[in-house]
């Protein structure tokens, strides 16, 4: 077990420091550089140069990758030159909501994916489990923006049961139970939206895991013991059939990594995925940069945590 | 006599049923037998021969031309579909804008496509250390975050064309077939065919693309199909964000973008509406085709 975890963690070193090189390169490439979110436009080019040299700007690229790293390490993501604040101090307000988001989506995921799996799974060719099947066809099919646009014209606009924008009511005093409400209610909707047609790969795979495992011989054993019906679902067939769902667990943050730059877009949502595209308009490069590594990172640490989470499930990925 | 030719009927019968249908037969059945894959395709075909054949008699210009005194425009007998914000014909953009999301899908299919098998074949075929690095070089376009980078290059690409949205998605996009040819490339090798072909003297470069190819052409079709829906979704949600199709290039997803606009997502539904209904039927008739293919290559599932 511990092997395995050594060794993964171990491979996912050089992914991280190729996606650094990568990100510093972009970063590099894009117009204006660290100094340009800093001066003012009256300033004289010696000062500028002068500055540039003291900052290192003039060293060849590596130096200024290794000063980066080192910047990174010390939570120094550079300067927004739209905000005219540090990158880290701004990603540090939007974090917050993305985190909540994405927490949200994800219980709702399994919130959903869990019962409908199960009916759909042991009660498979019902009229029931032809619904969900037929929910899970078309779901698949069904880009995400175009769900969460027509979620918030109906539920947003045409009913008004949930607001259409922004992450929390004006006004609200933090710390308070209605700004905790009120941060529930604006973030249901987009949760609500993502979760169900991102939940659609789960049910499918719950629903064809039990199938599969109904079929099994250990639970001809099962009932000819005697294991009353429930049993049999409850303590042998589903605890087979959600071990290999546990393990996708890090796959779905990857998801919803792409999934909230949408959402957030859509539902005027103030978190990551929105800074992100609000700063590649804007140009405002230091910010870009600084959201593509964290973007990054995160889906590293997703499809680690996903295999780890596998090996745990299933043996046979350790001993290979 | 009778006698004869009855046996004669018999063996003929016999070698008919023991011949085995061709790949494609077998794909071509499975979607006639699949009544909902079936109209699919019919919607399909309907749909592309009117894009592109539409496109050739509508004035393109006339499409793109903002006129200030039309803004807005419900649906009338002039504008079918009502007219948006620069007072374009919603209908004409429409059309156009399929006909451009079904290019670009089908180009980066096949780009990606063609990428993919050469790259998986190469690194299935000879396996051992080519097989391990090639797969590490995977792994990590694998684990990039694809939206934000795509979007990133497509802000900083200088003279930024259709062309150069294409190549952009299909460098991001090619590791998925890539794995799976690479996955099939590695059991077809050990196949006595192939043994007996390295006997017999064939190059590696013949056996990998006349004879390992061909075997895996329904698998390829299949996954190029279900890869054809995905496409074009990540197109137009691209354009839908603002970085997919330069701006004078109108796609379903640049008329879904006006929708982002509350005044219009509330009350103009004629410009975004048909759009997202529009991408919705493409993306669902396309991948019931491709379910239907896919349930073709595998025996046991098979309804045909």
């Amino acid at each position: 077990m511990w092997k395995f975890t050594v060794r993964r963690i171990l491979i996912m070193i050089p992914q991280i420091i190729l996606l650094s090189v990568l990100v510093f390169l972009m970063a590099k490439m894009m117009p204006g550089d660290a100094l340009s979110g800093l001066i003012d436009p009256n300033i004289d080019a010696e000062t500028i140069e002068a500055k540039r040299e003291q900052l290192g700007l003039n060293d060849p690229w590596y130096v200024q990758y290794g000063d980066w790293v080192e910047g990174l390490f010390h939570g120094d993501l550079g300067q927004s030159f739209r905000f005219k604040m540090p990158v880290s101090e701004l990603i540090g307000q939007r974090l917050a909501n993305t985190f909540w988001l994405s927490l949200a989506t994800l219980i709702l995921i399994y919130a959903i994916s869990i019962p409908l799996g199960i009916i759909s799974g042991r009660y498979n060719d019902s009229w029931a489990d032809q619904f969900i099947t037929g929910y899970t066809y078309i779901g698949f099919a069904t880009p995400l923006f175009i769900f969460a646009l027509v979620m918030l014209w109906i539920f947003g606009f045409h009913f008004s049961w949930f607001p259409t924008g922004g992450s929390v009511a004006p006004g609200m005093e933090p710390g308070t139970f209605e700004y905790v409400m009120s941060k529930i209610q604006h973030l249901l909707l987009p949760a609500i939206s993502m979760a169900l047609i991102a939940t659609v790969g789960t049910v499918q795979y719950l629903r064809n895991e039990i199938i599969d495992t109904k079929q099994k011989d250990f639970i001809l054993t099962a009932r000819a013991k005697g294991a009353s019906e429930s049993r049999v679902y409850n303590r042998h067939i589903l605890r087979n059939s959600l071990l290999p769902i546990a393990a996708f667990f890090g796959y779905e943050i990857t998801g919803l990594i792409g999934g909230t730059v949408f959402v957030e877009t859509i539902f005027s949502y103030p978190g990551m995925g929105q800074l992100f595209l609000e700063s590649i308009t804007m140009r405002d490069y230091s910010v870009v940069t600084a959201l593509v590594l964290l973007f990054g990172i995160a889906t590293i640490l997703g499809a680690l945590l996903s295999d780890i989470i596998l090996s745990l499930v299933d043996p046979r990925i350790r001993i290979k | 006599m009778i006698k004869d030719s009855s046996a004669v009927a018999d063996t003929e019968q016999v070698e008919k049923a023991s011949k085995s249908p061709s790949g494609f037969h077998i794909l071509w059945r499975e979607i006639v037998r699949d009544k909902i894959a079936l109209v699919s395709l019919i919607f399909l075909v309907l749909i592309t021969v009117t894009v592109y054949g539409v496109s050739f008699f509508l004035d393109y210009k006339e499409i793109v031309k903002v006129d200030l005194l039309s803004i807005h425009q419900a649906p009338n007998d002039e504008f079918i579909l009502g007219t948006d914000y620069g007072g374009r014909d919603v209908f004409g953009q429409l059309l156009i804008g399929t006909r451009n999301s079904l290019s670009i899908g089908i180009l980066v299919t096949l780009m990606t496509g063609v990428i993919g098998i050469i790259y998986g074949l190469v690194s299935g075929y000879f396996g051992g250390t080519v097989d391990n690095i090639m797969m590490r070089i995977l792994d990590f376009f694998m684990i990039l975050p694809f939206l934000m980078i795509v979007i990133v290059f497509v802000a900083m690409v200088p003279k930024y064309s259709v062309i150069s949205f294409s190549l952009i998605m299909t460098a991001f996009l090619w590791m998925g077939i890539a794995r799976l040819i690479r996955s099939k490339a590695l059991q077809e090798k050990e196949l006595d065919y192939v043994q007996a072909s390295k006997t017999l003297g064939s190059s590696n470069l013949k056996i990998m693309f006349t004879q390992v190819l061909p075997n895996l052409s329904s698998i390829i079709i299949v996954n190029m199909t279900l890869n054809l829906a995905g496409n074009i979704g990540l197109e137009s949600g691209l354009s839908f964000l603002g970085f997919g199709f330069p701006e004078d290039t109108p796609s379903l997803g640049t008329l879904l973008s006006y929708a982002t606009n509350p005044q219009t997502l509330e009350y103009r539904w004629w410009i975004w509406v048909p759009a997202a209904i529009l991408i919705l039927f493409l993306m669902l008739s396309v991948n019931n085709v491709g379910q239907a293919l896919k349930r073709a290559t595998d025996a046991r599932q098979r309804r045909g």
